[in-house]
């Protein structure tokens, strides 16, 4: 692997994660004393000077900046003044369950999405072809909200098959998996279909055609492999919108995850925990960022020499 | 020799509806539908939005056994679902169109501004949009939401910092394929200033361009006023929106899965009637976008 490669995507991974920060530390401090924000009017008046000494608020603000970043560096996140334990030691209760509905969701999405597509580029201008495209636009057209309490209605209320909210069976994990996947599996689909055709259209493609190489061998060694450079950066790119429609899924389905405790978080004002979800969400997607990058600088090498300005 | 010419030309992303004008011209009546109720709401609503008949709550739609008077039913308080629908639908296409528009003034002002300066303003601004396009926009605005209460003022701010990023991507990169341009050349070598060139002889050459992101950028920009809404962090009661109404009605679904259904059905084939009437005129408009 490229260094250079490698250390301009470290540090613009890096900045992105300081710029998140700074937000936070500007807004948190534009919107009043953020001590009194962060604890509620009806905190002890003895723990607000605790923590406005600790946050050094009777100092300069290049200080305070840098005390900010002492303690989140630290692990000093806040105190949830809701829960009265440390807002990290909340949120970090909350993401195993979020990670079992995401990773299944994201699951869901590319084992149903990429080979649809794929089947629907083979099979250019088929029904297949055409449900696949109908499959795609209404995946991610439909609010995933939207599509909960539809699923909820016919699932839940009427056929009574499947618990409507909780979690704790994998019967619970049906519904939400389905409402947060479709509109990724949608994007992928359509995704994969475009990359396929276009990958088919190539001279290479004829000339194993002329060569005499069998159909199967040619989609899976000469097509498939160079289709899949687009669709990784895509699925990439779908992590943010699953990091989204995950705050709306598991408030649609009382999913006990880290989205419904950032709603709850909102609702109440409880600003640590708001805070620390925001800096989690900010390094779990430049880690996925870098990942993907990683993944697509290895196969496709051509990648790993372009610098930061030239990516338009 | 014809064969080769004749070679077929895959679009690199064909879609199922670019054979069927049929279908963006239904998509754009649905539009137009839409607007005219969010213009006209007044004249239109049978009732005010907020008057309440308590003596029936919860009552099914006309068309299916409920009283005359309700087209669409009435709510847990007895507010007729239609009135209410035709505000909701005004909130919500006046929060996404200025949200839009905002967002829209600000990328491409942006996008000009590091097309021009370069340098580290431009190293700037191309941060921003990598921060903003790797954080989900829902998770900032929850936290601005959070951290400054909620206002209407501010929730259009937020919907109009929506998207800008998009809008900054494409305009700097556009005018700095531009500027190189003959005609851009020409106009510099005669004296013009910056500004001119770009208010007057640059912005008329990308405005297509950025008309369809425009048209990309509105669904996405209701969706996340209903998502914001429906989480009950959006427009507060006694304004509604789409979302509100849609997150309002779950409490009710057992009882009356009107009040959540229709909001819902409207949010629906409006994103999908602009996302589809986009992704034609980007196809019209600019071939050279195609796949983007």
């Amino acid at each position: 692997m490229n260094f250079r490669f490698l250390c301009i995507k470290l540090l613009r991974a890096l900045v992105t994660v300081m710029i998140v920060l700074t937000f936070v530390f500007i807004v948190l401090r534009v919107s009043g004393d953020p001590v009194e924000t962060m604890l509620g009017d009806e905190a002890d008046p003895e723990v607000v000077e605790f923590y406005r000494d600790k946050y050094g608020l009777d100092r300069p603000i290049y200080e305070q900046y840098f005390l900010y970043f002492k303690g989140v560096f630290s692990g000093d996140l806040g105190f949830s003044f809701k829960d009265e334990r440390d807002a990290i030691e909340v949120v970090a209760e909350r993401i195993p369950r979020t990670l079992q509905l995401g990773l299944a969701s994201f699951a869901f999405s590319i084992f149903l999405g990429v080979p649809l597509g794929i089947l629907a580029a083979l099979n250019r201008n088929t029904a297949l072809d055409r449900f696949t495209m109908g499959f795609a636009v209404f995946g991610y057209s439909i609010p995933n909200f939207f599509l909960g309490i539809v699923l909820i209605l016919i699932f839940a209320m009427w056929l009574r098959m499947l618990p409507s909210s909780g979690s704790g069976t994998w019967l619970h994990l049906i519904m939400p998996v389905i409402t947060l996947g479709t509109a990724g599996a949608g994007s992928l689909a359509r995704f994969a279909r475009s990359s396929m055709l276009e990958v088919l259209n190539k001279s290479y493609m004829r000339a194993a055609t002329a060569k005499g190489v069998p159909r199967s061998r040619r989609i899976a060694w000469h097509a498939l492999p160079n289709a899949a450079i687009p669709i990784v950066t895509i699925i990439g790119f779908r992590l943010g919108d699953m990091v989204a429609g995950s705050v709306i899924t598991e408030t649609v389905f009382a999913w006990p995850g880290v989205g419904r405790l950032l709603v709850t978080s909102v609702s109440g004002r409880d600003l640590a925990i708001v805070q620390t979800i925001l800096i989690l969400v900010a390094l779990t997607m430049v880690t996925a960022n870098l990942i993907v990058d990683l993944i697509y600088g290895w196969i496709d090498p051509r990648i790993r020499v372009s610098s930061s300005m030239d990516k338009d | 020799m014809a064969e080769i010419t004749h070679e077929p030309r895959f679009r690199i992303t064909p879609r199922v509806w670019a054979k069927y004008p049929p279908l963006v011209l239904v998509c754009f009546l649905f539009i137009a539908a839409v607007l005219f109720v969010a213009i006209f709401a007044d004249f239109l609503a049978p009732k005010l939005y907020t008057t309440q008949d308590l003596l029936n709550r919860l009552k099914p739609p006309s068309w299916l056994g409920g009283p005359e008077q309700y087209l669409l039913g009435t709510d847990e308080l007895g507010r007729d679902i239609l009135s209410r629908l035709f505000f909701a639908i005004r909130v919500s296409v006046f929060v996404a169109i200025l949200g839009t528009i905002i967002g829209a003034v600000i990328g491409t002002f942006l996008g000009f501004l590091a097309a021009h300066s370069r340098g580290w303003i431009e190293e700037g601004i191309m941060m921003m949009v990598d921060v903003q396009a790797s954080v989900p926009f829902l998770i900032i605005a929850l936290a601005v939401l959070a951290f400054f209460g909620n206002s209407l003022t501010l929730f259009i701010i937020i919907m109009g910092i929506n998207g800008w990023e998009a809008y900054a991507r494409l305009t700097r990169g556009m005018v700095l394929s531009a500027t190189t341009h003959g005609y851009a050349v020409a106009v510099r070598s005669l004296g013009a200033r910056p500004l001119r060139i770009y208010g007057r002889h640059i912005l008329p050459n990308i405005a297509s361009a950025l008309i369809v992101q425009f048209t990309l950028n509105f669904p996405s920009t209701i969706l996340l006023e209903t998502s914001l809404s429906f989480l009950g962090l959006g427009i507060q009661p006694p304004l509604t929106s789409l979302g509100q109404m849609l997150g309002a009605g779950r409490d009710h679904l057992i009882l009356a899965w009107w009040i959540s259904v229709i909001p819902g059905l409207t949010i629906f084939f409006t994103t999908l009637s602009i996302s589809i009437v986009g992704d034609w005129l980007r196809d019209r408009l600019d071939p050279t976008l195609r796949g983007r």
